[in-house]
């Protein structure tokens, strides 16, 4: 029992548990839809381009994680319209003209932040997650705003499912396409910006993705697919915290991997009930 | 955010006049007139790519014509809610984890309302038009158990939960065993009764001359509309198909067509 417990008296391990399961729900909850829609790449694109938002962030106004959250806020709202912009463009295949502008920011966000001569540790917070260095600050930050991300989600559900499983079935139905869609963008910005302080960008997709998918394969049902990877996403979480704690591993990538694991978990035993 | 509007009875359920649809500059369809009543079964035959897809989509207000206009019961279809367009079922995502009932209760999403889950009049509802074409003992199926006729009644009941008047069904024979085909065809005899008008895109030109009121045969313009009878003639089934048609011994009655694939319209 003290084994579980002991992490906990530390008031940071504290509010890395809770910013990371919070973070984990909502991912999950989110990601459902970038799975069933087939956007995880946009999705991936989307956490690296806002890169250069937080290093300008970070040149003009410090290393503040709360200061730096709207940064990457503004960044990843501005950035998902503009790519859900693009991607309607003809002139080129949308997963390349996609890859070219997240490669391309990406790097201006490297150089930008490599201007800082002691700028190693903080970029790799920022591509790799510092759960454990949440304030109390911004864990009111990533609950206040998951918590309406969670909101909105349920108050469109039926909309959002049907945009996402028949959009010409929704248009005759005159419901708002264009204003869903570019919500449904907004949320998957507004939670790319939550996601940063706990698994960080390069390892965001992957929060996005794969609680959703390990779920997808367990059940036919929508709304128990959101709530099986919630629940994944928070085991790993917790799990991917404490083999952190003890084993001193980097705390994104520790619950990345736990993720990871229960994905392969799943897919052996769908492998196994299907002979 | 919902319209509701009021049918002018006296006017046709479907009013296309001079509709012209361009894509990339290319015409997909040109200077499409005609006109359907309430309760009439209509077939759209023409080879691939003759723009079926095209029309039904224009028709049900979800594409933009260039030039003329389409008119639902005397106004504009982006008005009214009661146009159900059934997809070809290769363009659906079958692994979508919803099952049949959540599928057919997406019909009246907009009958519903924003922020307002179904109530048991709903799922009522559901179950009534589940009924209606026979799939009540799937209901909670998932999707992608169900055979290729089960799906096309699915959609047809998700129509009719919809409350729809004009029913546009894309290919939905195509790819069905012929005892799915004769059940889906009596089902849409058996919907004549409830003033629902219908419109089939079809390649079975023999099917759609046994079962439909009127043939319309369309290769980016009509070529023909009227009953089946007057439609089915060698010099309209050439203008039409061109040389996929060919014409076996010059009598009527035998010609063979070249064109039983399957590919999807690639025009939307």
């Amino acid at each position: 029992m003290s084994f579980l417990l002991e992490p906990l008296s530390y008031e940071f391990m504290l509010r890395g548990m809770i910013a990371a399961v919070m973070v984990g729900i909502v991912c999950a909850v989110i990601g459902t839809f970038v799975v069933l829609r087939g956007m995880a790449f946009f999705g991936d694109a989307l956490a690296h381009t806002i890169l250069p938002g937080i290093a300008l962030g970070y040149l003009i106004s410090g290393n503040a994680r709360e200061v730096l959250f709207w940064w990457a806020l503004g960044t990843a709202i501005v950035a998902s319209l503009g790519i859900g912009a693009i991607s309607k463009q003809a002139q080129l295949k949308e997963d390349t003209a996609i890859g070219i502008i997240f490669a391309g920011m990406f790097a201006l966000g490297i150089a930008l932040i490599s201007t800082v001569r002691s700028y190693a540790v903080d970029l790799s917070h920022f591509l790799f997650g510092d759960v454990l260095g949440v304030s109390t600050q911004s864990l009111w930050l990533i609950l206040i705003f998951g918590g309406i991300i969670l909101l909105i989600v349920i108050a469109f559900y039926k909309e959002f499912t049907t945009i996402s499983f028949d959009p010409i079935l929704a248009l005759t139905l005159r419901l708002p396409v264009n204003l869903l869609n570019n919500l449904l963008l907004i949320l998957i910005a507004v939670t790319v910006a939550v996601s940063l302080q706990t698994v960080g960008v390069a390892l965001m997709v992957a929060m996005l993705v794969t609680p959703a998918a390990t779920a997808s394969m367990l059940t036919h049902r929508l709304p128990v697919m959101m709530i099986l990877a919630a629940g994944i996403a928070s085991f790993s979480s917790v799990v991917g915290l404490y083999l952190s704690y003890y084993f001193s591993i980097a705390s994104g990538s520790a619950i990345v991997l736990t993720a990871t694991f229960l994905f392969i978990l799943g897919f052996l035993w769908k492998r196994t009930k299907s002979i | 955010m919902y319209p509701q509007v009021i049918h002018q009875t006296d006017k046709p359920i479907l009013n296309v006049q001079n509709l012209s649809v361009r894509y990339n500059g290319r015409i997909a369809l040109e200077d499409i007139n005609f006109h359907l009543h309430v309760g009439e079964r209509v077939a759209v035959v023409g080879p691939n790519g003759a723009g079926k897809s095209t029309l039904f989509k224009v028709v049900a207000g979800v594409l933009q014509p260039n030039q003329g206009e389409v008119k639902i019961s005397g106004s504009n279809p982006l008005v009214h809610q009661c146009i159900a367009y059934i997809p070809q079922r290769s363009q659906v995502d079958w692994s979508f984890p919803v099952n049949v009932a959540d599928v057919v209760m997406m019909g009246r999403n907009a009958k519903l309302g924003l922020f307002k889950l179904p109530s048991k009049k709903d799922w009522d509802f559901v179950n009534h038009v589940l009924e209606t074409v026979q799939l009540n003992d799937l209901s909670k199926r998932q999707i992608n158990q169900l055979s290729g006729g089960q799906q096309q009644r699915m959609f047809i009941a998700r129509a009719l939960a919809q409350e729809a008047e004009l029913m546009l069904m894309d290919e939905p024979l195509t790819g069905l065993d012929t005892p799915a085909q004769e059940s889906l065809l009596d089902l849409l005899d058996t919907l004549k009764g409830q003033n629902v008008t219908v419109m089939v895109a079809t390649h079975d030109l023999e099917q759609a001359s046994r079962h439909f009121d009127r043939i319309m045969l369309l290769n980016h313009k009509i070529i023909a509309f009227d009953k089946p009878s007057s439609v089915m003639k060698t010099e309209n089934l050439l203008q039409a198909y061109g040389a996929r048609l060919r014409s076996v011994h010059g009598e009527e009655n035998l010609l063979a067509l070249d064109d039983s694939c399957c590919d999807e319209e690639h025009d939307f």
